[in-house]
């Protein structure tokens, strides 16, 4: 879960080279739209499903048009990317305030078992999630590796001009990485929701938190960023039995900058700049 | 007139208006206008880093909050005067940015912004991890001692204490833009490369601008928090990172008056559409937007390529 | 939301206008109006909680006005959102006091607002009725400008209940409680008192306000808890019930919570099933029951929410319960300080008469104007104190099971801001 809103601003970052800083928002959507659409739907499971695919392509569609209305016009200029972003951020998050109000709302898991082990009970749904999120993963994988379109981001990641040259339809290209972001990170929202609730100010713990595993994985490191979420996901857990968690939390942000500093290109990332 | 004139008497006449406005602005405005004196000293540190250097960054509130909690903190606990609360807190502004320069400008770009990102982070959560002493995000109240017998509660002080902050630090700013070292700034924004081939260490200049820029933006907390009475640490949070972006890219980045001019629009914006609906925030994202799109020069900025390209 | 929420609103003022036909035997208000400013939490975290305080301001003012306003004047809101803000709060008074010129200013819950705005209030020298529960008012680190008549204070509730707990529950606690003040307030108060009553607080977990899944915390619980003491807000509470619910399964330590981590929640909610048989504190009782007094029945309505405590618009809208009846209250307790100080004007003579009438009033009856309760109110504290609420999970439901007096709820004094200059 973690590890696809992750990998989702990974794509846009290290495709694009933009900071996307409404990515947590897109995650903060695709949570209330599956409210939305469970609400719609009389079956906690049909109306989980309908959510799992309606709720991202909405989310991909904003984000498409975003693309076209805002960043394609700046040029994807980094620092004007991050002020619309932002701007973008703030309108998403009041539109939602207003539409859908300020409540945290439930949504109830389509599946509901629970394991318990002799230490601690764990909730079934959780393992579901991870399952879904495998497939998601795994399908990512493959669109970057196998597909044309894969074929193109790659090329416009490691040299614009040169792809443009060889006839990559970047627009269409940067559009597309973008909705797709989007989409990955709308997908994780609308896993979470059975367990946390949709919340219109939900956006920004895990946009901070996709910023670590991004770093840490290098940018636009499919791999790394997968290898960074369950060691931030696995390490969050453990440190925080033996430490305060609020202090755990400063260790790691501080971390996080000392990574950057000495590795730029993140602990698995390739040396292009 | 030279350019060095034109500039001066441009900067004089604007805080000589700002010390008349006092005696004409209603009772409300008069402390609105305090706040965003500061809040602009604030910015105007901000700019020192990305307009005059070219270094964008998403954790100035770790330097606004280093001079809150240096001035308050001994206020509060050791009964320090304001004055003295002040410069601590200017000093621990400075310490915290000559750190974090040091560290930090090992990188660049998008980089740059997120290591700053953290590092606010980090010390956002310290505030509240200490809040024994820093009482956390509930925070506390700052009653400083009366300056020349005068309590911080008069609207004549409030005004012209921020007043004189602003002047200073505004004309502080045109004094290094203007200097040999404004210059290399300049070059370093323009094209570091070349700067660093004509045989200047970019390296310590970025670190001096890194450093003026913290202790602007620690002046400004430090007022902050003596003048408005109260320490929390709402104001290490991101968001009061993205505050003096959003004010400079308004009034323009790179210019001297664009932080103030960014400022007062962004203040009295939320404050008008407060008024009619509480979707203020909507206002302030499409305000974004809408620079972005079509003013990316900002007010200023845009002012200068068309009439005015002396402006500083 | 806040235009839905008004119209909602008055809709449902409208419909129990209409259902109500004992025709006003008072005359209609006339005259200047009293304007009050309401400093309102309509967006930010603190937006549930001001959705309801609006209502509920809303519904006062209505009923104060239909009985003939305050003396004789009409009532008039001043709203304006502060984003639950500590940086907007101080801006937000400024304007209410100076370009709308209320009479007072009233209204906010959070506390980090709260004490982010009394300065200014003290030094606009405008009174300032808080209805946010924190300890700041009576720890005499406001001024004297700043009251809270309303709402008993959060030390005062964790007094009240620490006896119940270590006597009921069990006498080895661990604490879990938001890293923020709200927080502080219970971890040192509740130790305070768990030491006078022979118990021993044996571990206290605090969690970060931008946490999102609580089960690594519950890891730290140790096994010799014999009472598991929690309260959190913000949007995470309902997660963490659930994870609660989740680590400690059937084998769980007696539980007691503060209402705050389920206030806007339905008990009902898949997921808190596990919560049979645990216990509350509540201000104020949210589930309606058979021994409810007739001035409380008449409240509910007026409020607009039904038997369970939610919206009788929108059941799955739940109220506030046990924090929103302060602003009923404060509003009742301007309307006596008004009438019984005979302020008239916004002027320093005028509002020195009221708070020093207040600060020499010693109690406020239960009744319709405080359906919450009889409430005792210190002076010298600017604080008032009432009876607390103990209520077990039942069938989805809070039974109350045990009220406290008000004097378990008294502690040391620590100010006195009459002595404070005007």
């Amino acid at each position: 879960m973690l590890a696809l809103t992750a990998l989702g601003l990974s794509l846009v970052f290290g495709v694009m080279r933009i900071v996307n800083v409404a990515h947590g928002e897109f995650f903060m959507l695709g949570a209330v739209l599956a409210w939305f659409c469970t609400s719609l739907v009389e079956s906690p499971l049909g109306g989980f499903v309908f959510a799992l695919v309606a709720a991202p392509l909405v989310v991909g569609a904003v984000a498409w048009a975003a693309d076209g209305l805002i960043l394609r016009r700046v040029d994807y200029n980094p620092e004007a990317t991050i002020v619309a972003t932002i701007g973008l951020l703030y309108i998403i998050q009041q539109a939602v305030l207003t539409l859908y109000g300020p409540d945290a709302r439930p949504v109830a898991p389509p599946v509901y078992f629970k394991i318990d082990f002799p230490w601690f009970g764990y909730s079934g749904y959780k393992l579901v999630v991870a399952g879904i999120s495998a497939c998601l993963l795994g399908a990512t994988w493959w669109l970057l590796t196998r597909t044309t379109l894969g074929l193109y981001m790659r090329a416009a990641q490691q040299d614009l001009e040169m792809a443009q040259a060889m006839g990559v339809p970047a627009r269409r290209v940067y559009a597309m990485v973008f909705a797709l972001g989007a989409m990955l990170a709308a997908a994780a929202g609308v896993l979470v929701v059975p367990i946390q609730q949709a919340h219109y100010l939900m956006g920004l713990d895990p946009l901070l938190l996709s910023f670590i595993v991004v770093i840490l994985g290098g940018l636009g490191s499919v791999k790394g960023t997968l290898v960074a979420a369950f060691v931030v996901g696995l390490s969050d857990g453990i440190v925080s039995v033996f430490f305060s968690p609020t202090l755990a939390k400063i260790v790691a942000t501080l971390l996080v900058a000392v990574v950057l500093i000495v590795r730029p290109t993140g602990l698995f990332g390739t040396s292009k700049a | 007139m030279s350019t060095l004139r034109k500039s001066l008497v441009l900067h004089g006449a604007v805080i000589a208006g700002l010390f008349a406005l006092q005696f004409v602005l209603p009772e409300y405005h008069n402390t609105n206008v305090a706040r965003i004196m500061v809040l602009a000293v604030y910015a105007l540190g901000y700019n020192v880093l990305l307009g005059y250097t070219g270094l964008m960054s998403l954790g100035h509130a770790m330097f606004f909050a280093a001079g809150m909690y240096g001035a308050g903190l001994p206020i509060y606990y050791l009964e320090f005067s304001a004055g003295a609360g002040l410069l601590t807190g200017v000093a621990c502004g400075l310490l915290l940015a000559f750190l974090f320069g040091l560290l930090a400008l090992r990188t660049t770009g998008v980089a740059f912004l997120i290591v700053s990102l953290m590092f606010a982070q980090a010390l956002y959560l310290a505030t509240l991890y200490f809040n024994e002493i820093t009482l956390g995000d509930q925070g506390f109240i700052v009653k400083a001692a009366p300056l020349a017998g005068i309590g911080f509660h008069e609207p004549a002080l409030k005004y012209n204490a921020a007043l004189v902050l602003f002047a200073a630090a505004l004309l502080g700013c045109l004094a290094l833009r203007l200097s040999p070292i404004g210059r290399v700034l300049t070059g370093i924004r323009e094209n570091e490369e070349r700067t660093r081939l004509l045989g200047y260490n970019s390296f310590l200049y970025k670190l001096l601008a890194v450093v003026v820029s913290g202790g602007l933006s620690a002046a400004a907390g430090g007022t902050y928090a003596i003048l408005f009475s109260y320490v929390g640490s709402t104001f290490a949070s991101i968001l009061f990172s993205i505050y003096p972006l959003l004010w400079t890219l308004l009034g323009g980045a790179g210019t001297l008056l664009g932080p103030l001019l960014g400022t007062s629009l962004m203040f009295y914006l939320v404050d008008f559409a407060s008024e009619w609906t509480s979707a203020y925030l909507l206002v302030v994202g499409a305000a974004l937007v809408v620079l972005v799109l079509w003013f990316p020069l900002g007010f200023l900025g845009w002012v200068r390529t068309r009439w005015l390209a002396w402006l500083p | 939301m806040s235009d839905f929420t008004r119209r909602q609103t008055l809709k449902t003022l409208g419909a129990l206008a209409g259902a109500a036909t004992i025709p006003s035997v008072f005359a209609q208000p006339k005259g200047k109006p009293i304007r009050i400013g309401f400093q309102v939490h309509r967006t930010g975290i603190g937006a549930v909680y001001g959705r309801w305080y609006e209502r509920t301001t809303a519904a006062a003012v209505k009923m104060i006005n239909d009985a003939g306003g305050i003396a004789g004047r009409p009532v008039e809101i001043v709203a304006e959102d502060d984003g639950t803000d500590p940086k907007r709060g101080p801006e937000v008074v400024e304007k209410l006091a100076r370009q709308h010129k209320v009479d007072f200013v009233y209204g906010t819950l959070f506390s980090h607002v709260v004490i982010a705005s009394a300065p200014r209030a003290g030094e606009l020298k405008i009174p300032y009725f808080v209805v946010s529960e924190g300890y700041h008012v009576a720890s005499g680190k406001m001024n004297r400008y700043v009251l809270q008549p309303g709402i008993t204070d959060v030390r005062a509730q964790v007094t009240a209940m620490s006896s119940w707990v270590l006597d009921k529950l069990g006498k080895k606690v661990t604490m879990i409680y938001p890293d923020y003040a709200f927080g502080y307030d219970h971890r040192d108060f509740f130790a305070q008192a768990a030491k006078k009553h022979g118990g021993q607080v044996i571990e206290r977990l605090a969690i970060p306000p931008t946490e999102s899944s609580f089960t690594k915390y519950f890891a730290r619980v140790p096994k010799e808890t014999e009472v598991l003491y929690h309260v959190m807000v913000g949007p995470g509470v309902l997660t963490f019930v659930k994870e609660m619910g989740e680590h400690f399964g059937k084998k769980r330590p007696q539980i007691f919570g503060f209402i705050d981590s389920l206030e806007g929640v339905n008990l009902a909610t898949p997921g808190l099933d596990y919560l049979e048989g645990t216990y509350f504190w509540e201000a104020f009782p949210r589930y309606a029951e058979a021994n409810t007094p007739a001035f409380v029945q008449e409240y509910r309505k007026r409020v607009g929410v039904n038997e369970s405590g939610a919206s009788v618009n929108d059941p799955k809208d739940v109220s506030t319960y046990s924090h929103m009846f302060g602003c009923w209250e404060t509003l009742h307790v301007i309307k006596q300080a008004v009438e019984k100080s005979g302020y008239r004007d916004p002027t320093q003579k005028d509002y020195r008469a009221l708070i020093e009438y207040l600060e020499s009033v010693k109690e406020f009856p239960e009744g319709p104007a405080h359906p919450q309760g009889r409430k005792v109110f210190d002076g010298k504290l600017h604080q008032c104190y009432g009876h607390q609420y103990v209520s077990r999970v039942e069938g989805k439901k809070l039974k109350t099971v045990h009220r406290t007096s008000i004097e378990d709820s008294r502690y040391e004094p620590e100010a006195d801001y009459t002595k404070q200059s005007f």
